[in-house]
């Protein structure tokens, strides 16, 4: 992070999570919410891109944008009709989401800027673990520490559970 | 002060009160899941943030992502199952409609 360049590529990733995280949760047609969720996972991705785990990016891309927004998008087009607006919040309820989403705020905010202004993080090692496609290769399917083919075989299982559930709660009787 | 650690956290952060606020107002239980995901994810930069600027030799919180990402794959596929079966039932997706057990 020391060219012109990447602090305009942050700027840009980071207004675009916050605008359009904002815009989800407070747009009143529900696949307008749906699109900028979207595009609030796009700029996760290219969040992961600027931290350099181009892999953890693309899974973001393929399993977030490919797989679970349609099916939002899928299950928003079956449950309700297209152009029909979620009715007016009432003030009460919307007041109670902004204190908590504001002590949220306030307090996570204060622990975070309390804690790294103090105390100083090691000065930047640079020589960082390579995550090109073959450690990562060894670190999924090995049985050593620090490698991870228990959990892997585990969330195999849990997909396989997963598809079976899914069918079976949603087909029709 | 650790500006460049903080650069991260803090969209992340908004993103996380963005969810809370989505969670608690929306009425439309797909708009429920929607804000769910943004926290998880928000949540997820957060790990993946520690990893590169706390642990960079290490690579255990990109591993963590990934696996939540997996997760929320299935749990989201788990919840439009049901929320698709609860409307054959209920006729809507909305939660104040939904207050009973049984149908």
């Amino acid at each position: 992070m020391d060219s012109v360049g990447s602090y305009i590529i942050y700027g840009i990733v980071a207004l675009s999570i916050v605008v359009f995280s904002v815009l989800t949760v407070t747009t009143r047609r529900i696949l307008r919410s749906a699109t900028y969720l979207l595009f609030t996972l796009f700029a996760t991705a290219g969040l992961y891109f600027l931290l350099d785990y181009e892999f953890l990016g693309a899974v973001q891309i393929a399993v977030y944008a490919g797989g679970i927004v349609v099916l939002f998008v899928f299950s928003i087009l079956l449950t309700s009709r297209p152009g029909d607006k979620s009715e007016k919040l009432a003030s009460r309820r919307r007041m109670l989401g902004g204190v908590a989403a504001l002590a949220t705020l306030a307090v996570v905010g204060f622990a975070i800027f309390a804690h790294f202004s103090s105390c100083q993080l090691a000065p930047a090692v640079e020589q960082a673990a390579s995550v090109d496609m073959t450690s990562i290769g060894h670190f999924l399917l090995g049985t050593e520490k620090f490698q991870y083919l228990l959990p892997f075989e585990a969330i195999s299982v849990l997909l396989l559970a997963c598809i079976i559930g899914g069918v079976v709660v949603a087909r029709r009787r | 002060m650790e500006l460049e650690i903080l650069k991260y956290l803090i969209p992340a952060l908004i993103m996380f009160c963005c969810g809370v606020y989505g969670f608690i107002t929306r009425k439309n239980m797909i708009a429920i899941l929607i804000s769910l995901e943004l926290m998880l994810n928000a949540v997820d930069i957060n790990f993946v943030v520690f990893n590169r600027f706390l642990f960079p030799g290490q690579l255990e919180g990109m591993f963590f992502t990934l696996f939540a990402i997996a997760l929320a794959a299935a749990e989201t596929a788990l919840a439009i199952a049901i929320i698709v079966n609860l409307f054959r039932a209920v006729k809507n997706v909305d939660v104040r409609n939904v207050n009973k057990m049984k149908f």
